[in-house]
């Protein structure tokens, strides 16, 4: 489970009221989400460094109360505190859900595919946030956001990467190409001289952040990269961005690009940034379209910022929960889900709006689900299912109970062993050749005591 | 002395009620055994039948593909799941269930989106141990998938599971699973908490409190928490859940049959019960000392 660290006092701004922590906690239970820790900056870093180095950085890490809260794997919209106050005010029902909309401008910049791309990368979306403003602290979360997605939906960089450019820095039209290693030249992020790709490979072998990813193109016979119109390098996915158009606190246009090997992810990873990160934009909520030419010529606009609508009966909703609310009150608790929902035929339906923030709304059951927690899952009455059942054991296992009895009242103790063990305690151990014991070998054991 | 009267006056040595007898020669069953007996005995008075769980091996199909669980989820990494390398691969699936799988996965179909991504067949044909005995469930909902006309079922395991874990006081390689599942028609997340409610109650846990969760493999979901009156604290005893339609469907279950299901872990009970502070206290001790000479 995935775990985001919000700063308390913050938090507690953006919501507009002051919890205790058993509250927060209470709040947390109710949404489905869990305050796993309350800890602050210092305590973090003491316990990764140890004392004495924490006490050599003590200026930089605060006593500012940090809580750290589990997310569930498949709510992206989570992932940072911006979305997870958002959730939260809907839930609470004090604001209404925003309306996402991507902008499609008279002359969008465009971003074009060439076809050696389809041996190591295939996939490229990207976006555009206009006008935005940064302070330190959102820079900071818009930086947590990208890490955060890399690490769960990006499957650590190899499904999804993503670089964030200062657009002012560059000049369009983009392209996205792969070339052989040793043609590729530039200045990566806070670096001062120019490395080709043979170079940086070997440079981030002895980074402990960057070395993590490296395998993902290093045997391939040519790397990504994206360039602007003056062959500026914008980043070399999944590595590393160029040092031209790094983002700092004072840029005010945003080029979001995600690589990937799986494009409905990358457009899940592009869609989720932008809404939440909109928020800041002069005109919010909005982001701007970024065409995306496909080698094969066909042209793409992204963020797609989409929208569907799905349609259940009230009947099925009643009856999955095990609740009997009416239309009316069944899509007002969607709504609080940020599932903005009315009905329809005369009551017996409710239409909902999934927005571009819910892309874990897969299926008619997701839907259900938050009608019940929307309802509070300890609201809903209990009941005992009516399937009756004559139960059988299992012979073996009846058998091997009056066994076991049988034998401890012969005075015997029982031990409870391992089924897993090293390969020495099957073969060399018992003086047997390995090959001969019919035994099931593990690929991947990470002791050497469970091998076999 | 009685006789005689002469026990009057002497003086007797006074009990000593402190004093340890010989112990008498016994036997002992081991004590994971003896929750799991207690466990059984709950499911058996419930009305549920025991599932055959006597295969620690297991295709990656069975355990992830047909619960709906994506191939590109974190948990199949080899990180947290032993892969096998003799023997490595399956070969016999159902391939008619199988292809419907693939769909589901990739372009969804039964009301669902699907996951949109490219289902591997290698990738399912992946042997390794069992990471939950739901991947008996699974088999056995098939076949009941299988049946000419549908009926009701309660089933429960108490069963072997292993995950690709590095060992210490509160994590084991190997530990047991329990589970149980009833599919019915027209089965509620209410049913799911009275059923709950019972088991738990029989284990003499009555205050239960029910939180929003995720599994892959269930919509909704909900982690029980109990309320334990040492700790002073909620403390999470079960996990649970309505499996998803994508899993249900495809094997050809009725639309109007639901499936609920929960599992607990049989080593946090027992050693709430006989108060060790280590899961591997528990599970190895007993395990290592009959283990060799180590």
């Amino acid at each position: 489970m995935p775990t985001i660290a919000v700063p308390r006092d913050a938090l507690f701004e953006a919501l507009g009221k002051t919890y205790t922590d058993e509250e927060f906690d209470e709040l947390c239970f109710d949404f489905g989400i869990e305050l796993d820790e309350v800890t602050s900056e210092k305590e973090m870093l003491i316990r990764e460094m140890g004392e004495e180095k924490a006490e050599a950085n003590d200026q930089k890490a605060s006593e500012q109360v940090i809580y750290k809260i589990d997310i569930p794997a498949n709510r992206y919209d989570l992932l940072c505190m911006e979305g997870l106050v958002r959730g939260l005010l809907v839930f609470l029902r004090k604001i209404e859900a925003p309306v996402y909309k991507a902008v499609l401008p008279s002359r969008p910049h465009r971003l074009l595919v060439k076809p050696a791309t389809a041996q190591v990368r295939p996939f490229v979306v990207a976006a555009i946030l206009r006008n935005i403003a940064f302070t330190q602290a959102s820079y900071n979360s818009f930086i947590d956001l990208q890490d955060k997605l890399h690490q769960n939906i990006g499957r650590k960089r190899s499904l999804v990467a993503i670089g964030t450019h200062d657009l002012d820095t560059l000049k369009g039209p983009f392209t996205y190409e792969a070339l052989p290693p040793e043609q590729i030249k530039f200045v990566p992020l806070n670096q001062t001289r120019e490395f080709t790709a043979v170079e940086l490979m070997d440079l981030y072998s002895k980074d402990s952040h960057i070395r993590h990813y490296l395998h993902i193109i290093q045997d391939k016979p040519v790397y990504p990269v994206i360039y602007d119109k003056n062959r500026v390098v914008l980043s070399m996915p999944p590595i590393i961005n160029g040092d031209h158009s790094k983002i700092s606190l004072s840029t005010r246009n945003v080029l979001i690009e995600c690589t990937a090997t799986d494009l409905k992810k990358a457009k899940i990873v592009l869609d989720t940034l932008v809404t939440m990160f909109s928020e800041y934009c002069e005109t919010p909520y909005t982001a701007e379209c970024v065409e995306v030419v496909r080698a094969d010529g066909m042209v793409e606009k992204y963020p797609e910022l989409r929208y569907r609508n799905e349609v259940v009966t009230v009947c099925d909703i009643n009856r999955g929960v095990g609740i009997n609310e009416g239309a009316e009150s069944i899509a007002k608790l969607l709504t609080k889900m940020c599932l903005r929902s009315q009905v329809i035929e005369g009551g017996k339906s409710i239409k909902i709006e999934i927005p571009p923030t819910r892309a874990d709304v897969l299926h008619g059951c997701d839907i259900m689900e938050d009608v019940a927690i929307a309802y509070g899952f300890n609201n809903i009455t209990m009941t005992l299912p009516k399937t009756s059942c004559v139960a059988k054991q299992l012979p073996v296992n009846k058998l091997s109970d009056q066994l076991r009895e049988g034998v401890a009242q012969a005075g015997f103790t029982e031990a409870l062993t391992f089924a897993l063990c090293s390969r020495d305690d099957v073969s060399v151990r018992l003086r047997k050749e390995l090959a001969t014991i019919p035994a099931v070998h593990i690929s991947n054991p990470k002791t050497l005591e469970f091998q076999v | 002395m009685i006789t005689s009267g002469s026990w009057r006056t002497k003086s007797f040595k006074s009990y000593n009620f402190k004093a340890l007898g010989v112990p008498p020669a016994a036997g002992h069953l081991h004590p994971l055994m003896k929750v799991r007996s207690e466990y059984r005995q709950i499911f058996l008075e419930m009305g549920f039948t025991e599932m055959p769980t006597n295969n620690f091996v297991e295709s990656s199909f069975w355990n992830f593909d047909a619960l709906f669980q994506p191939q590109q989820h974190p948990a199949r990494d080899a990180h947290d799941t032993f892969f096998l390398k003799d023997p490595m691969y399956s070969h016999t699936f159902p391939m008619e269930y199988l292809q419907r799988v693939k769909r589901t996965h990739e372009r969804g179909g039964y009301g669902s989106t699907g996951y949109q991504y490219s289902w591997k067949y290698e990738e399912a044909q992946k042997n390794l141990l069992r990471t939950h005995t739901t991947a008996v469930s699974a088999r056995m909902l098939y076949q009941l998938g299988q049946q000419e006309e549908f009926t009701p079922v309660k089933w429960f395991s108490i069963d072997r599971v292993f995950r690709n874990e590095t060992l210490d006081a509160t994590h084991l390689a190997e530990f047991h699973q329990i589970e149980g599942v009833v599919a019915d028609y027209n089965l509620t997340l209410g049913h799911l908490m009275g059923m709950l409610y019972e088991f738990f109650k029989k284990l003499g846990i009555e205050k239960l409190r029910f939180k929003p969760a995720y599994n892959p493999y269930t919509e909704p979901s909900m982690e029980v928490f109990s309320y334990h009156e040492g700790l002073g604290k909620w403390v999470e005893v079960g996990n649970s859940g309505m499996f998803r339609p994508e899993m249900l469907l495809p094997m050809g279950l009725p639309r109007e049959v639901s499936v609920i299901a929960w599992g607990v872990s049989l080593e946090r009970p027992t050693m709430i019960k006989y108060r060790s502070e280590q899961h591997s206290r528990v599970g190895r001790s007993q395990g290592r000392s009959a283990n060799g000479p180590r």
